[in-house]
């Protein structure tokens, strides 16, 4: 088992520097290439020697983010526990949600700096968009995939609706909601940027487009470095959180690993 | 003293009539067992005496009072152990207590008190994923029984056993049913089961499931391995199996 688990890293991240070393040698040898594609090592140093400006953008990109992914979290919560209760609001609201999801980002982007401003609004609106579709779905999935001789015994017990939300139905449906979040985590960094993107006085997005317009390429290779450091942090909480909530379900999946 | 009394419940599904005329008496501290095929109706009776489905025909009364389509009762335990998997065998336990309003302290200190009569000492803790499957059954039981203490419906509980842990589980039930002072409806299709911890065995028929005959065990108590081999048993069983 503990051999399985260390060799499961080691691949991947042997991997992951052969990549990174091929990248370097290529284009230290040319010129032209390293001008498109900086070699590795400088964007480490570009980072390094950024860092103070980068923070500034990166607190503004994780404030919107995560404000947005909360709410969220909130709004989705609520509509999944209507929709799985209520077949009407189900039945009326899907149809509204997966359309929700059929408008192209970038061309509600610049309607919404419209409407709201320039401002932090219309960024952590973005990323409400993007975000709160994903858990909705996978938390009314759950709710709805109770095992329904589990609701009748506790129906033949006198539970009230609530109590069987909050004994059975919800904590249920928590490993489809984990997964869900895990989703939206990714999406609501990006959300940020993109809404950034689009106009603004500062972020991440932003940051990235002034650079990119200066063609400082190492400048913006750091940014996706940092980008993709948040995704991948963010992500981590979610699995750790998920961990602390649910203890019996690593217990099951040992043992079905044992089995 | 008549703890349960069923009287000439009727159900039919769409248009397969289940359940026809069918009566049953079940008095204080008694073992009553439901003995009949698969898919004979037996699991929708228990539905319809603990208030989740309501009878097209009759009644259920309950120490003489009518509780048709009233949940809260009494309690069933299935086959499937219908334990929560995300919380300890303690918390799932007392959930019954919860659920009738005791504090969650309160709870847990009153369902701890038969864990060791249960079997289930030193588990308190555990999640159902860490029990084997005996004991999985056992501490449905005992949120069976903390539900309803005079009156509990077993739905086939052993069956989902192993032959040698459902032997195990029979002797068990019996021990520790000396102490509880419970009245139990239980159905099986096991004959030797029904009449190894039966007071009384309802044979019922093929769909629609009615009351073929009714049989009293006058099998002396304590019951042990002895009492499977004994005259009187098998006398029963080819009884019943000449009946079916």
């Amino acid at each position: 088992m503990k051999r399985l688990e260390s060799t499961s890293k080691v691949i991947p991240s042997s991997i992951m520097i052969m990549i990174l070393l091929l990248w370097e040698v290529a284009s230290r040898r040319s010129i032209d290439l390293a001008r498109m594609l900086p070699p590795p090592s400088e964007i480490l140093i570009t980072l390094i020697s950024n860092i103070q400006v980068l923070w500034q953008h990166t607190r503004i990109t994780l404030f919107e983010a995560l404000t947005g992914f909360v709410i969220s979290i909130i709004l989705a919560v609520l509509l999944a526990i209507l929709m799985d209760g209520i077949i009407i609001i189900r039945n009326a609201l899907y149809s509204i949600l997966i359309t929700s999801q059929t408008v192209p980002i970038l061309v509600i982007a610049p309607l919404f700096l419209m409407w709201f401003g320039f401002g932090y609004l219309p960024k952590i609106l973005i990323v409400i968009l993007v975000c709160f579709f994903p858990i909705t779905i996978s938390l009314l999935e759950g709710l709805q995939s109770v095992d329904k001789e589990m609701l009748n015994l506790l129906k033949s017990m006198g539970a009230t609706r609530f109590q069987c939300y909050k004994l059975v139905k919800l904590p249920a449906a928590m490993p489809n909601f984990f997964a869900g979040l895990k989703i939206s985590g990714t999406y609501s960094i990006m959300g940020a940027i993109i809404g950034e993107w689009v106009g603004g006085k500062d972020g991440l997005g932003v940051y990235m487009m002034r650079v990119r317009h200066s063609f400082a390429i190492d400048k913006v290779f750091a940014t996706i470095v940092i980008i993709s450091l948040l995704s991948i942090a963010l992500i981590k909480i979610i699995e750790i959180a998920e961990g602390k909530m649910m203890p019996w379900l690593q217990l099951q999946k040992q043992k079905n690993m044992e089995e | 003293m008549k703890k349960l009394e069923v009287v000439g419940i009727e159900k039919s599904f769409g248009s397969l009539h289940t359940l026809k005329e069918v009566s049953i008496e079940l008095k204080d501290n008694e073992f009553v067992s439901i003995l009949g095929p698969s898919g004979s109706g037996k699991s929708s009776l228990f539905n319809i005496i603990s208030g989740l489905s309501i009878p097209d025909a009759g009644s259920v009364f309950i120490e003489e009072q009518d509780f048709t389509g009233k949940t809260g009762r009494v309690s069933y335990m299935q086959q499937k152990d219908l334990l929560l998997p995300w919380k300890t065998i303690l918390d799932n336990v007392s959930i019954p207590l919860l659920l009738k309003g005791i504090g969650k302290k309160e709870a847990r200190k009153r369902a701890a008190g038969y864990f060791s009569s249960f079997g289930l000492g030193g588990f308190e803790e555990s999640y159902p994923s860490q029990l084997s499957g005996g004991m999985r059954q056992r501490a449905a039981l005992l949120r069976t029984y903390l539900f309803s203490n005079d009156i509990m419906l077993l739905d086939e509980p052993f069956g989902g056993l192993d032959a040698i842990t459902r032997r195990k589980m029979q002797q068990w039930l019996l021990q520790v049913l000396e102490s509880l002072q419970a009245s139990i409806l239980f159905i099986t299709h096991d004959i030797d089961e029904a009449i190894f911890l039966s007071d009384k065995i309802y044979v019922f028929s093929e769909r629609p499931a009615t009351v073929k005959r009714i049989f009293e065990v006058e099998l002396p108590r304590p019951r042990n391995n002895s009492t499977l081999t004994c005259e009187a048993f098998t006398r029963i069983k080819e009884e019943i199996l000449s009946l079916l």
